[in-house]
């Protein structure tokens, strides 16, 4: 039996990610309380890290603001009370879901809007071709300039 | 308006479109992507009541920041780029800027060794050994520098090393600004 397929196995497995995730100890009196942090920590970026959210980085900010999280949640604040806390401090960014406010229109509208525009277009094109007459046969001077075409490249001209 | 002219008209509307887009990415290309803007600018100072570095029986509030235009710099003895900025701060001091320094998430005793080997700068140092002054400044790296105005307002933020380009281009202009509005 091969020894080394299943160290191999276990070696990958240690270096996947998600094994060197924050490992804090956070005790919770229920179980909903625990789903209530993680998903917190997992809507909540990391300021100093681009792009990663609080509960994935092991940067120290991260680790404080998981903690943050944490204390406040012990205290009895709502989750709203949490971001707001957070966004009063470092911004939007560090949410995953801008807010919807009149600076934000843009953001959250813009690409359906985009679509529509080009959509409105495309079927005012489409109007405009359609009532284009459709070609009829073609004239004598065309037809002439065909055969003369025709017998050039060596065709039957029908 | 003839039906060529229209349809040239429409046809350059994408190309227009596309050069405008162009140059926007242009000028994002020089924008840094980490730079996160501070929330506090025109805001006070955050309430808090801190323990001085060099004299842990004094408690610092933020009342004691007040009175002069000055600088609030965030350092650590474990990041480099204070060390980097450190002799432009000596600088400042000596030339009468008021600075007050936050020891950000560090340790007493190496921060006063390190302030006896490279010299010290600060009217006024904060520990903020747990970092909860830095959470309410909205500190996400050091070093950071703010600009106070007379009545603690923060008024700009420096993220990054504040060398003699930053204090010229960043500092003085605002604190010409500030001076000229008193």
């Amino acid at each position: 039996m091969n020894a080394r397929l299943p160290l191999l196995l276990v070696l990958l497995l240690a270096l996947m990610p998600a094994a060197w995730a924050a490992i804090d100890v956070y005790e919770f009196k229920e179980p909903e309380q625990e789903q209530r942090f993680r998903n917190l920590i997992d809507e909540l970026r990391c300021p100093k890290c681009q792009n990663q959210n609080i509960s994935g980085s092991d940067a120290p900010l991260a680790k404080d603001l998981r903690q943050k999280t944490y204390d406040m949640m012990q205290a009895g604040k709502s989750n709203g009370e949490i971001v707001d806390y957070l966004v009063e401090r470092y911004g939007d960014f560090v949410t995953y879901r801008p807010p919807l406010r009149p600076d934000t229109l843009l953001l959250w509208f813009g690409p359906f809007a985009f679509m529509i525009v080009v959509a409105l277009l495309l079927r005012a094109w489409i109007k405009r071709r359609a009532r284009e007459p459709a070609p009829t046969a073609l004239d004598p001077r065309e037809r002439e300039r065909l055969d003369a075409l025709l017998n050039r490249y060596g065709e039957e001209p029908k | 308006m003839s039906p060529t002219l229209r349809r040239n008209l429409l046809l350059a509307l994408p190309l227009l479109g596309f050069v405008i887009l162009l140059g926007l990415l242009w000028r994002g290309l020089s924008n840094d992507p980490r730079l996160l803007p501070s929330m506090l600018i025109d805001k006070p100072l955050p309430t808090f009541a801190m323990t001085d570095l060099k004299n842990p029986s004094r408690t610092i509030t933020a009342d004691d920041l007040k009175g002069k235009i000055s600088l609030v710099n965030v350092w650590a003895t474990w990041c480099p780029s204070c060390q980097i900025e450190h002799p432009t701060l000596l600088k400042l001091a000596k030339q009468g800027v008021p600075i007050y320094g936050v020891n950000y998430k560090d340790q007493r005793h190496l921060a006063l060794s390190w302030l006896d080997q490279l010299g010290d700068p600060y009217a006024i140092n904060i520990e903020d050994a747990a970092g909860q002054l830095g959470i309410d400044l909205g500190v996400y790296g050091a070093p950071e520098t703010y600009l106070l105005d007379k009545n603690g307002v923060i008024r700009y933020r420096h993220v990054g090393v504040l060398d003699d380009q930053a204090w010229a281009e960043e500092f003085l202009p605002r604190i010409r600004a500030i001076e000229e509005q008193s």
